[in-house]
């Protein structure tokens, strides 16, 4: 028999030793390329393409020429795009792997909603075009308001606001308008200025309402972050125009007593304002407007998939009861008989809504509005409700899992929603912090969970693995999770200390970078100058 | 004579010649971590006892610092401007915040002493 000794050896040669040396002539490692930013790659004195000669001209500028060089890196085609491809791949994103980032709700986004939301009829419209060449849009539009209102059972709503803030001051402004209007009706009514917000809620919900001119009052909450009813009776008076409130809360539990609160609030003439920002642990189990809410917020891109760095961009439409549904901002929409038709100006508006302005100068986040409608629909009513349900058993697979070696916030009996709550006592006498445990975490290849928030918690980590991942990527999780905690006890912190030693770049100088920010490329003639 | 007085939101006030110099414990700015800013008033303002007089963010958090005493500010570190990182070195001296011209003496009385202060920290860890 013939034998092609010009083969390759395929048996693997044993290294003879495990050092490894760190440093390569190039500085890359491996195909990890160390990629320079675009003005230290490209000479800014040539140009990657080619011009052709410009013909003599009048110059007409009248002395107004520009004096100095561009600066622009001058890059051919295939730098530019190694440049932008070699940084795309330094990303992290939830199409790499799981994203446990607390309060976040990274789930994954299905290729359905790219591939609808890429239809011509969808994608190449313009918000100036005449209604009546997009009625299929408006169609749209109309589903998804639909829908967002019947999971919340909620009478109106605003599909304008561009991410969760918004969506809270838009339906704070709402609340203004609706307290405006009944002030200016009965003549000398003592006008309400304050905002009940408790200690463990989202950063955003006080500055939302100290935005519009309200004052804040913080109502204590319970260890676990949630308010009782007595908390919020005792904070109540006659100046207060509405709470908020972020159900389930942001420690990832549920407020157990938020219809008395809603009562209590309601007899006091306030309204009630709930941050949905959490709604993928409840849509499809409980309907907000059921539990007496007035307004709410969806962040489209959490609840209903396309979060940050896996589609967006955001999109905060909000609902609101009928005591608020008079005030809902332009554009809104109308149905006459078979069509709906969006009305743009208070001038041609119907006759008992009297908006209080508009959020947005179009429509708000149409290609959002395209994906969270398509997940609805590919989900149907059951499906929203087992994401749900599933998002839940995920975060309490994590929590009972790993509640023997990392510290439960809030004890261990407490069941969760959809995200899990860890404290740092776990870590207590060990020299290793939340900080160093979650770089720690990049070196096995995960993105870490939230760190230090909510406040309420101590060196507190917050992990929210929702629907999308499966029982063998848990596992995974947990099992790494488990071996860090363990050898964090072990007092083998060096690790730790010295985490993340596998990335491209070690542990960034974050509080540098907050004392004294470098927020902009710099020439060597400008640092020199 | 200066007497210096805590409170359970971790400030101390320093009082000498009815000025208070206020700013936060040793022990905060070791709970905040690495300072990075401080948002100080204008001199001139008034404020209550309880009321939100600054702001200090660190890496990990933005909290507000609370007038321990009702009074006018006098005076505000603008060292801290510069350099917000004091705190972490020197907390209870040169990284004071504010100085305020007391209104209410009296309110002094519902401070703590440093015993008593320390006493609360270990109680709460």
């Amino acid at each position: 028999m013939s034998m092609n000794k010009q083969g390759r050896k395929t048996d693997i040669k044993q290294p003879t030793s495990d050092r490894i040396d760190a440093k390569t002539y190039s500085g890359n490692k491996a195909l990890q390329i160390e990629e320079p930013i675009l003005f230290d790659l490209g000479d800014t004195q040539t140009t990657g393409v080619d011009f052709a000669d410009v013909a003599p001209f009048e110059n007409r500028l009248n002395g107004m020429e520009r004096a100095e060089e561009f600066g622009l890196a001058g890059l051919s085609e295939p730098e530019t795009m190694r440049h932008y491809v070699r940084l795309s791949q330094k990303n992290y994103s939830i199409d790499t792997g799981i994203y446990p980032l607390g309060s976040c709700t990274m789930k994954h986004n299905p290729r359905l909603n790219e591939k609808i939301a890429r239809l011509p009829g969808f994608m190449d419209i313009h918000p100036l075009q005449p209604q009546s060449s997009v009625p299929g849009a408006i169609d749209l539009m109309s589903e998804l308001a639909h829908w967002l209102m019947e999971l919340t059972g909620m009478k109106a709503i605003a599909l304008s606001p561009k991410a969760g803030a918004h969506g809270e001051l838009c339906g704070m402004m709402a609340i203004k308008a609706a307290h405006e209007a009944r002030e200016a009706q009965e003549e000398g009514g003592a006008t309400k200025n304050v905002v009940l917000v408790p200690d463990s809620a989202h950063g955003t919900n006080p500055a939302t309402a100290a935005l519009i001119g309200y004052k804040i009052r913080s109502v204590p909450a319970q260890e676990d972050g949630t308010v009782t009813a007595a908390s919020v009776k005792e904070a109540l008076d006659d100046d207060v125009a509405a709470i908020m409130l972020t159900n389930p809360n942001t420690g990832g539990v549920f407020e157990r007593e938020i219809v008395e609160i809603a009562k209590l609030i309601h007899e006091a003439g306030a309204y009630f304002y709930c941050d949905g920002a959490n709604f993928t642990a409840i849509a499809g189990k409980v309907k907000p407007g059921e539990l007496g809410v007035d307004a709410m917020h969806f962040n489209l891109h959490k609840t209903f998939s396309t979060p940050h760095g896996g589609g967006g961009p955001g999109s905060g439409p909000v609902v609101l009861s009928k005591r608020l549904a008079p005030f809902a901002p332009l554009p809104f929409l109308v149905k006459d008989g078979e069509s709906t038709r969006l009305v743009e100006n208070a001038s041609d508006h119907v006759s008992e809504a009297s908006p209080f302005g508009r959020m947005t100068a179009f429509h708000g986040q149409f290609g959002m509005y395209t994906r969270a409608l398509t997940y609805m629909m590919s989900h149907g009513s059951d499906g929203l409700k087992q994401a749900s349900e599933d998002a839940v058993l995920n975060a309490n697979y994590l929590r009972a899992s790993l509640s023997d070696y990392m510290s439960l916030a809030f004890g261990e009996d407490h069941i969760c929603m959809h995200e899990v709550l860890f404290d740092d006592a776990f870590l207590k006498d060990t020299g290793v912090t939340t900080l160093d445990f979650a770089k720690a975490m990049i070196d096995e290849g995960f993105h870490p969970m939230t760190v230090y928030f909510p406040l309420i918690v101590h060196g507190a980590m917050l992990v929210e693995p929702t629907e999308s991942e499966s029982k063998a990527s848990l596992d995974q999780f947990i099992e790494v999770m488990i071996a860090l905690a363990k050898r964090a006890k072990q007092g083998d912190a060096e690790p730790f200390l010295n985490a993340p030693r596998f990335t491209p770049r070690r542990r960034l100088d974050e509080t540098g970078a907050a004392r004294k920010p470098i927020l902009r490329w710099s020439s060597e003639d400008e640092v020199n100058m | 004579m200066s007497k210096t007085y805590y409170t359970k939101e971790h400030e101390w006030i320093m009082v000498e010649d009815g000025v208070g110099t206020i700013g936060i414990t040793d022990h905060a700015q070791e709970q905040l971590g690495d300072i990075v800013f401080v948002e100080l008033p204008e001199p001139g303002l008034e404020v209550e006892q309880g009321d939100e007089a600054c702001v200090v963010e660190s890496v990990k958090a933005a909290s507000e610092v609370y007038a321990p005493i009702s009074g006018e500010v006098v005076e505000a570190n603008e060292a801290l401007g510069e350099n917000a990182a004091l705190v972490n070195e020197s907390a209870e001296t040169d990284a004071w915040f504010i100085k305020i011209k007391l209104s209410n003496a009296d309110e002094l009385e519902e401070l703590m002493d440093k015993a008593g202060y320390e006493e609360f920290v270990e109680s709460e860890s």
